[in-house]
C-alpha cells in the first residue's frame, strides 16, 4: 500500500525566473515528512510537480522505482498521489457528495448513481469523523468542514501517498486535533504523508522526517527528534532567529482611544464591550465562527448591527461603511487576502494608494507621488518584489500581507484592525510583521489584532479578549496569557 | 525605518539588485505583450484602411473619412460611457432604447416649448437640458435598483430596454414624433455644421473620448471605477464608496446617451420606434473590439474609441465595394467580434 517516491535534480522555471534548482531527496514508505520552507523556497511548486499540477523543466520523478511524469493530476491520482491544495477545490454549489466524486462519477448504465455515490460519501466522511449530511451543499459548510471534505476526497480515492499543503491554516485546535487523529489513522494504515505547514509546533508533533527547503533548493533532512524548533526556524530562514517577538512596550495613553460598548451584530455577536489605548496591543482569540470576523465587520457597517456605542477619541461613531470609518481613523485588513484584501490583478501601486488616493490626487493622480509612496512602503515593510511594475498577485504570500498590511496604513489611522494578519506567511516575514505592529504601536497607533494562532496573541498583544459563540468570555491581561488559559476561555472549559 | 533594523533591509536590498537583469528583461516582455494588444485594433484599423483604399480609391477621400467618422459618433460617444460601465463591473443593454425615449422626448418638448417662448434657439437649448437631464435621470435609476435594489445589472436594463421603448411607441403612437421645421432649422447644424472643417459630431465625439481617457486614467473616480470592477470586495473593504462610484457610473453612460442623441435628433428631425435599434449591441461591440474585458477590471478609452470605428469602417468598405454583399455587413462585424475574443482569450 506504501509508496516510494524520489526526486532526482527536479527544476523548474516559470518563464525566466526558476523556482526551483535540481531538488533531490526521497520520501520513506509509510513515513510522514513535513516539508518545511518559507515562502517562495518551492514546497508547493515542488508537491504540485509529484501531484502532476505542473510539469518540471528538467529532472526525473521515480515513484516506486518507476520514472514516471505526469501528464495531468488524474494521472498522478491513478498513481494514489493526492494533493490537497492551499486553497479549497470544491465546487460551491454541488453537494458534499457531488464534490467527492467530481470527475469519476459512479454511474447504473449511463444514469449517475446517486445512492451508491451519497452512501460512499458517507463512508468518506466518517474516516474524517466529519458527520454533515452528503447532500449539504460546499457553500454552506464552514471552512474547517471544507478541509475536511477534501482530505475524505482524497481519501475516496484510495491514496496512497497524500500531500497536505498548510490544512490547519484555518482549523481551530479543535479542528486540528481532530485533523491530527484522520492522520494518524491514515499512517498506521500506510499512507505515506507530505504535510506542508508554516506551524512547526505541529510539525514537530506529527512529523516522523523533516525536509527544509530554501530558496528552490533542498537543504536537508534528518529525523524529526533530532531538531528543535529553533533549530527549523533557522534553518528554514538561513539565518539566526533569536526572537520572534519585539519586547513589550507599555501603552502610551491611560485613557482609552477606542471603546466598543454592547455591540450586537445579529446572529454572529451579541454584547460586545471592549476598549483599546492607544499604543495597545489589543488580541482577540477564539474559535473559527466564534464572530470575531464578523464582530468587526459589523462595527465597520459591512454587516448590519444592533444597538452598542462605539467611542473613537472619545468621540461617538457610527460607521455606515468602511469608508465612513477610514475618514474617522480607523482602518481594517481582512482575512482574506484574496477575496476582500488586495487587487491581485492590479499593480502594487493602485493597491497601495487605493485607500489614500486623496494624498496623491491633486487634484489629478500623481503616478510619481504613487511611485514614491511606493517605495517608501517597499522600504517601511520590507516588501520583497523583483519588479516595481508587477502586479500583487506576482508577489509570495508574506510580500502579498506586507503590501496589503501597508494599504491599510496609508491612512495613517488612529486605530488598526488586523484579521490574521500572519495567515500563510512564512517565519520571516511573521517576525518582521509583529516587529511591525509593535514598532505602529509605540508611535501611539491602535491596534487590534484577531488570529487563530495562540503563540503569537500571547507574544504581540498587552491584552486578549477571547469570544466564544458571540459573546466575550474573558479579557485576559498580559501576566494571564498561556496557551491553556486562552484555549479553555474559547472552548468554554474554563 | 525597515520593522527589522538590518535583516530585511539587506534582504529587500538584495533580492532588488540580484534579479536587477532578470527584472528589466521581464519589465520588457511585459511592455511588448501590453504595447501589442493596444496596439491590436489599431493595428486592425490599419489594416482596414489599407484594404479599403486598395478596393476602392474613393474610400480614402477626406470627405468619405468624415462621413465615416460623423456616423461613428453616435455608438462611439455612448461606448465611451459604456466602457465605464463594463470595466466597474456593469453592462447596460437599454442604451438604444433611452436614446429613442430621450429622443422622442427632447423632440415633444422643443415642439411645446417653442410657442411658448417664441425663440426656437430657446426651445432647442431647453430641449437639450431636458435630454441630458433625462440621461443622467435614467442612469440613476439604473444605478439606484443596481446598488440599493440588489438586482443585477443585465436584469435591471434588460427591463428598461423593454420600457424605454415601449413609451416612445406609446408618445409617438406607433408612428414617428417630428420636429417641427422652424426648429429643424436652428438645430440642423449640430448635426450638419462644421468648426475649422471639422463637423461637429466629429469636435464633440472627441472632446468626449479625451475627457474618459483622462477621467478613467487620471482621477480617483476612474481609480475607484477599475477597483471595483476587478474586485468589488476588496474595493469595499479598502473604504471605496462602491455605490456611489457606480451609480455616477450609470448616470455618465446616461448623459453620454443624452450628448449620442442630442447630436442624433436634427439629423432625421423625427423619433420613431426604430430609433437607436440596436445600438446597444454596437456599444457593446465597439467597447470589447477595444480590448476591454466584458468582465471589467481592464481597458481604455482609446481602445473603445478605435473599436467603434473599426466596425463602422467595415460597413463603410462593404458599402464601397462589392465583393462581400452589403447584407452581410452584421456577419462581418459578427465574425471580427468573435476573432477579437479568440485573440485576447489567454488574458486574465
Amino acid at each position: 500500500m506504501s509508496l516510494h517516491v524520489r526526486f532526482d535534480a527536479i527544476s523548474k522555471n516559470f518563464g525566466p525566473v526558476q523556482v526551483l534548482h535540481g531538488v533531490s531527496f526521497e520520501l520513506q514508505p509509510g513515513r510522514l515528512v513535513g516539508l518545511l520552507g518559507e515562502n517562495g523556497a518551492g514546497k508547493s511548486t515542488l508537491v504540485k510537480i509529484l501531484a502532476g499540477y505542473e510539469r518540471m523543466t528538467g529532472g526525473s520523478l521515480a515513484v516506486d522505482g518507476i520514472v514516471r511524469q505526469f501528464a495531468g493530476s488524474r494521472d498522478a491520482e491513478e498513481a494514489g498521489i493526492v494533493l490537497i491544495h492551499q486553497e479549497f477545490n470544491l465546487a460551491e454549489d454541488l453537494t458534499v457528495a457531488q464534490n467527492i466524486f467530481l470527475g469519476r462519477e459512479l454511474q447504473r448504465g449511463w444514469m449517475l448513481d446517486d445512492a451508491a455515490m451519497r452512501s460512499a460519501a458517507r463512508e468518506a466522511l466518517q474516516l474524517v469523523g466529519l458527520e454533515i449530511d452528503p447532500d449539504t451543499r460546499a457553500r454552506d459548510l464552514i471552512v474547517a468542514e471544507k478541509q475536511l471534505v477534501e482530505i475524505a476526497k482524497a481519501l475516496s480515492r484510495k491514496a496512497r501517498l497524500l500531500v497536505m499543503d498548510e490544512p490547519t491554516a484555518t482549523l481551530t485546535p479543535t479542528e486540528t486535533e481532530r485533523l491530527f487523529g484522520v492522520i494518524g489513522q491514515l499512517r498506521s494504515q500506510g499512507v505515506t504523508i507530505v504535510y506542508i505547514s508554516h506551524k512547526l509546533d505541529e510539525v514537530e508533533r506529527i512529523s516522523d522526517d523533516i525536509v527544509v527547503m530554501r530558496d528552490g533548493r533542498f537543504v536537508m533532512r534528518g529525523p524529526t527528534q533530532q531538531f528543535t524548533r529553533h533549530q527549523m526556524a533557522n534553518l528554514m530562514v538561513g539565518r539566526e532567529l533569536s526572537d520572534m517577538f519585539p519586547p513589550k512596550q507599555p501603552p502610551i495613553d491611560a485613557a482609552p482611544l477606542l471603546t466598543v460598548a454592547n455591540l450586537s451584530v445579529p446572529g454572529w455577536a451579541r454584547g460586545v464591550t471592549f476598549d483599546l489605548r492607544a499604543g495597545e496591543i489589543l488580541g482577540f482569540a477564539g474559535l473559527v465562527g466564534a464572530g470575531r470576523t464578523e464582530l468587526f465587520e459589523g462595527l465597520l457597517g459591512l454587516r448590519p448591527r444592533s444597538g452598542g456605542e462605539v467611542r473613537l477619541g472619545g468621540e461617538r461613531v457610527v460607521f455606515r461603511n468602511p469608508k465612513d470609518a477610514a475618514r474617522r481613523g480607523l482602518t481594517y485588513l481582512s482575512e482574506d487576502r484574496k477575496g476582500c484584501g488586495l487587487h491581485m490583478r492590479l499593480s502594487l501601486e493602485d493597491n497601495l494608494t487605493l485607500m489614500d488616493l486623496d494624498r496623491h490626487a491633486r487634484p489629478w493622480l500623481d503616478g510619481r507621488s504613487q511611485r514614491a509612496a511606493l517605495i517608501r512602503a517597499i522600504e517601511d515593510f520590507g516588501i520583497r518584489t523583483r519588479d516595481l511594475d508587477g502586479r500583487a498577485g506576482e508577489l509570495s504570500g508574506g510580500n502579498q500581507q506586507k503590501l496589503a498590511m501597508a494599504k491599510v496604513l496609508q491612512p495613517r489611522p488612529r486605530v488598526v484592525v488586523l484579521d490574521e494578519p500572519t495567515r500563510g506567511v512564512d517565519v520571516g516575514a511573521k517576525r518582521d510583521i509583529y516587529f511591525l505592529i509593535q514598532r505602529l504601536a509605540a508611535q501611539g497607533l491602535g491596534a487590534i489584532v484577531v488570529s487563530s494562532e495562540l503563540m503569537e496573541l500571547i507574544g504581540l498583544c498587552h491584552r486578549v479578549v477571547v469570544m466564544r459563540a458571540g459573546a466575550v468570555q474573558a479579557i485576559l491581561a498580559a501576566d494571564q496569557l498561556t496557551e491553556e488559559e486562552l484555549i479553555a476561555h474559547a472552548t468554554g472549559t474554563h | 525605518m525597515p520593522p527589522v533594523p538590518t535583516d530585511s533591509v539587506d534582504a529587500a536590498g538584495g533580492s532588488v539588485s540580484v534579479n536587477a537583469p532578470a527584472s528589466s528583461r521581464r519589465r520588457r516582455a511585459v511592455g511588448w505583450s501590453q504595447r501589442l494588444r493596444s496596439a491590436g485594433p489599431i493595428a486592425g484599423l490599419v489594416l482596414l484602411c489599407i484594404a479599403g483604399t486598395l478596393l476602392n480609391p474613393d474610400f480614402a477621400t477626406w470627405d468619405n473619412a468624415m462621413n465615416v467618422l460623423t456616423r461613428t459618433a453616435f455608438i462611439g460617444i455612448i461606448a465611451v460611457g459604456m466602457s465605464f460601465v463594463i470595466i466597474s463591473g456593469g453592462i447596460d443593454l437599454s442604451v438604444g432604447s433611452m436614446a429613442a425615449l430621450i429622443a422622442g422626448s427632447v423632440i415633444l418638448v422643443m415642439n411645446w416649448v417653442a410657442p411658448h417662448v417664441g425663440s426656437p434657439l430657446v426651445a432647442v437649448l431647453l430641449g437639450m437640458v431636458v435630454a441630458l437631464v433625462l440621461g443622467a435621470a435614467f442612469g440613476l435609476a439604473h444605478g439606484l435598483l443596481i446598488t440599493r435594489g440588489r438586482i443585477e445589472p443585465f436584469i435591471v436594463t434588460l427591463g428598461t430596454l423593454g420600457i424605454f421603448r415601449a413609451y416612445l411607441t406609446y408618445f409617438a403612437n406607433g408612428g414617428a414624433i417630428t420636429l417641427d421645421n422652424a426648429l429643424a432649422d436652428v438645430y440642423g447644424p449640430v448635426y450638419y455644421g462644421s468648426v475649422l472643417g471639422i463637423p461637429i459630431p466629429i469636435g464633440v465625439f472627441g472632446a468626449m473620448a479625451l475627457a474618459g481617457g483622462f477621467l478613467l486614467n487620471r482621477t480617483r473616480y476612474g481609480r475607484y471605477v477599475q477597483a471595483i470592477g476587478s474586485n468589488e470586495h476588496v474595493a469595499r473593504y479598502a473604504a471605496v464608496a462602491v455605490d456611489r462610484i457606480k451609480i455616477l457610473t450609470y448616470m455618465l453612460l446616461g448623459g453620454c446617451v443624452a450628448v449620442a442623441t442630442l447630436l442624433y435628433v436634427p439629423r432625421l428631425g423625427s423619433a420613431s420606434p426604430t430609433t437607436g435599434l440596436l445600438w446597444e449591441l454596437e456599444a457593446i461591440a465597439a467597447v470589447i473590439v477595444g480590448g476591454t474585458a466584458l468582465k471589467g477590471g481592464e481597458g481604455r478609452i482609446l481602445g473603445t474609441v478605435v473599436g467603434a470605428i473599426l466596425l463602422s469602417v467595415i460597413s463603410n468598405i462593404l458599402n464601397l465595394t462589392s465583393i462581400i454583399s452589403v447584407y452581410l455587413n452584421a456577419a462581418v462585424q459578427g465574425f471580427v467580434i468573435i476573432i477579437v475574443a479568440f485573440l485576447q482569450r489567454g488574458r486574465r
